[in-house]
């Protein structure tokens, strides 16, 4: 059947392992990001997910410094403390939110250089700042199937209180929604997911991934329903088309991948202007 | 017409169900914002709190609803006399946070307030139904497929409001529910809420700056600035020098006085 499928589409880079393996993963990590894209753009988390990810070169460094040879824990273990950080001192209201994330990423990313740069050793962990999709292993597959499964159910129970908290906090609070444990709760498993999936999608670019398809979705989308089913088609679009592209052209996968997010959003753009809402 | 709305409790028409807010203080930092704030609300009984920016109006209805932290007890007691820990209470925010970009529609609004189904699985019929019987209540039921983000400030409010109602609130607290209205939304939008309360019987309390309309249809009126400078029948309060130095002469003409057969004063039971 695949092998039909080779000979009569323009699919010659399905022969190779790391493809096969990289476009399953595609399939997972860009509805992934679909789905928690609308909730980040509609709760203006778009700078909140990028200081997660640049959190993760700390993180990296303290796997380092344990003496980890897979520093994921690590990771992992720190972007969710970045995460709780960012929002307890928030919730202080002492500075604008912007400005404690800015103080919170500059800090992180610049720890992790430093750590990181000793000894001028920064050149072999620069394939987290692009990300390399293609080096994806089969037990990494797994996880994050399981990250997607967890976030599926995340979504079921908990996104029409995410919801109405991005229309209103004190209109969630007299719904009977625990505002405050709600917002860790998706800060957190955003941070889960952005340190998961770093090392293939790059921290330079994986707010990119987060935003422009559900930016997209909204350009065209009359309600949540296709706001949400627009956004993972489009990421699944973009991943796609990017993975091919970038097999063919040689380029990095991550990029060309948001370059195509980039595409669709500006079509969506222009498809708005010129034509309103798909939906109404 | 409150058979109409399935699953929602109406209570009679007794005045005797009472809100109770004991010794509510809130302190921000060494800041005293509301101190020793002591209301008795009565059912059916529309109560407008009046007060300079920053005197703690809406504080004071945060702290209500539990966003805020306060020291002080809420209890709301039905018409036996029973304490009801947590009763149903609509809010009417002053304004939403959303951004206008966000492609959420006025069913998803209701959608995400009560229905089970995840709201990205797409709305239940059964919702629409109910939205736009809702939305009947505030004649905005042709609103119902608009993005938020599309509606004037009036009809937002409206749509808020008819969220509010469902369920039918025990306690119904708007926050400035008009600020942006022209002048007939905003007559209307007065009449609707006194209307409301005659109707389904419940405790409103109105934040708001429109003093003429207030004095039209509010039992009640509290003059609210840290701690409670004034209450009583808008004649009462309006009458009062203190008050009269403070917001101006506010024109009570054709508006009967209350002040005595209601015999309510003090609010206490």
């Amino acid at each position: 059947m695949i092998e039909g499928m080779i000979e009569i589409l323009p699919v010659a880079w399905l022969e190779y392992g790391f493809m096969r393996n990289a476009l399953i993963a595609v399939l997972l990590i860009c509805p992934l990001f679909g789905m928690m894209g609308t909730m980040v753009v509609d709760n203006r988390m778009a700078f909140f997910s990028d200081a997660l990810g640049h959190s993760v070169l700390t993180g990296i460094a303290l796997g380092v410094i344990l003496g980890l040879s897979d520093p994921l824990a690590a990771m992992i273990a720190f972007s969710l403390l970045m995460a709780v950080g960012i929002i307890q001192v928030k919730r202080s209201g002492t500075s604008s939110t912007d400005t404690i994330i800015g103080v919170f990423a500059s800090t992180a990313v610049a720890l992790g250089i430093v750590i990181l740069s000793r000894g001028g050793g920064f050149a072999k962990y620069s394939r987290y700042l692009i990300g390399d999709i293609l080096s994806i292993q089969v037990d990494e597959l797994y996880l994050l199937a399981l990250v997607f499964a967890g976030l599926i159910l995340f979504w079921l129970f908990f996104f029409n209180q995410m919801v109405i908290l991005s229309v209103n906090s004190s209109l969630a609070q007299s719904r009977g929604i625990n505002i405050q444990r709600m917002e860790l709760s998706f800060a957190m498993v955003l941070a889960l997911v952005v340190s998961i999936s770093i090392q293939w999608v790059g921290i330079l670019i994986i707010s990119s991934l987060l935003v422009l398809p559900a930016a997209a979705a909204r350009n065209v989308a009359a309600n949540m329903h296709q706001y949400h089913t627009l956004s993972v088609a489009f990421s699944i679009i973009a991943g796609l088309t990017g993975l091919i592209l970038s097999y063919y052209w040689g380029t990095a996968t991550g990029a060309t991948i948001v370059l195509c997010a980039a595409a669709i959003f500006f079509l969506t753009f222009l498809s708005r202007q010129y034509g309103g809402a798909w939906g109404s | 017409m409150a058979g109409e709305f399935s699953g929602d409790r109406v209570h009679n028409a007794c005045g005797l169900c009472c809100t109770k807010i004991q010794n509510f203080t809130v302190q921000r930092g060494d800041q005293l914002i509301l101190d020793k704030i002591n209301l008795h609300i009565h059912c059916g009984e529309l109560t407008a709190i009046i007060g300079p920016n920053g005197a703690g109006k809406s504080t004071l209805l945060k702290a209500i609803i539990g966003e805020i932290p306060h020291y002080g007890k809420l209890s709301y007691l039905d018409a036996s006399g029973t304490d009801l820990t947590t009763p149903i209470i609509g809010y009417v925010p002053q304004r939403l946070m959303f951004d206008p970009g966000s492609p959420m529609s006025v069913l998803d609004l209701f959608a995400s307030c009560t229905q089970k189904r995840p709201l990205w699985l797409g709305t239940e019929r059964k919702t629409a139904v109910q939205a736009r019987r809702q939305l009947q209540l505030v004649q905005a039921e042709h609103l119902i497929n608009r993005r938020l983000g599309n509606l004037s400030g009036g009809e937002l409010q409206r749509v808020m409001l008819a969220l509010a109602l469902n369920p039918i609130p025990d306690l119904l607290l708007l926050d400035e529910p008009v600020s942006g209205f022209d002048q007939r939304g905003l007559v209307l939008f007065y009449q609707l809420v006194s209307d409301l309360r005659y109707q389904y019987d419940m405790s409103i309390i109105l934040v708001s700056h429109d003093l003429e309309l207030i004095a039209r249809h509010a039992d009640r009126i509290v003059y609210l600035n840290k701690t409670i400078q004034a209450e009583g029948t808008p004649y009462e309060v309006f009458r009062s020098p203190f008050v009269i130095e403070m917001f101006g002469q506010v024109s009570l003409d054709g508006i009967p006085d209350r002040s005595l057969p209601l015999g309510q004063k003090g609010g206490g039971q």
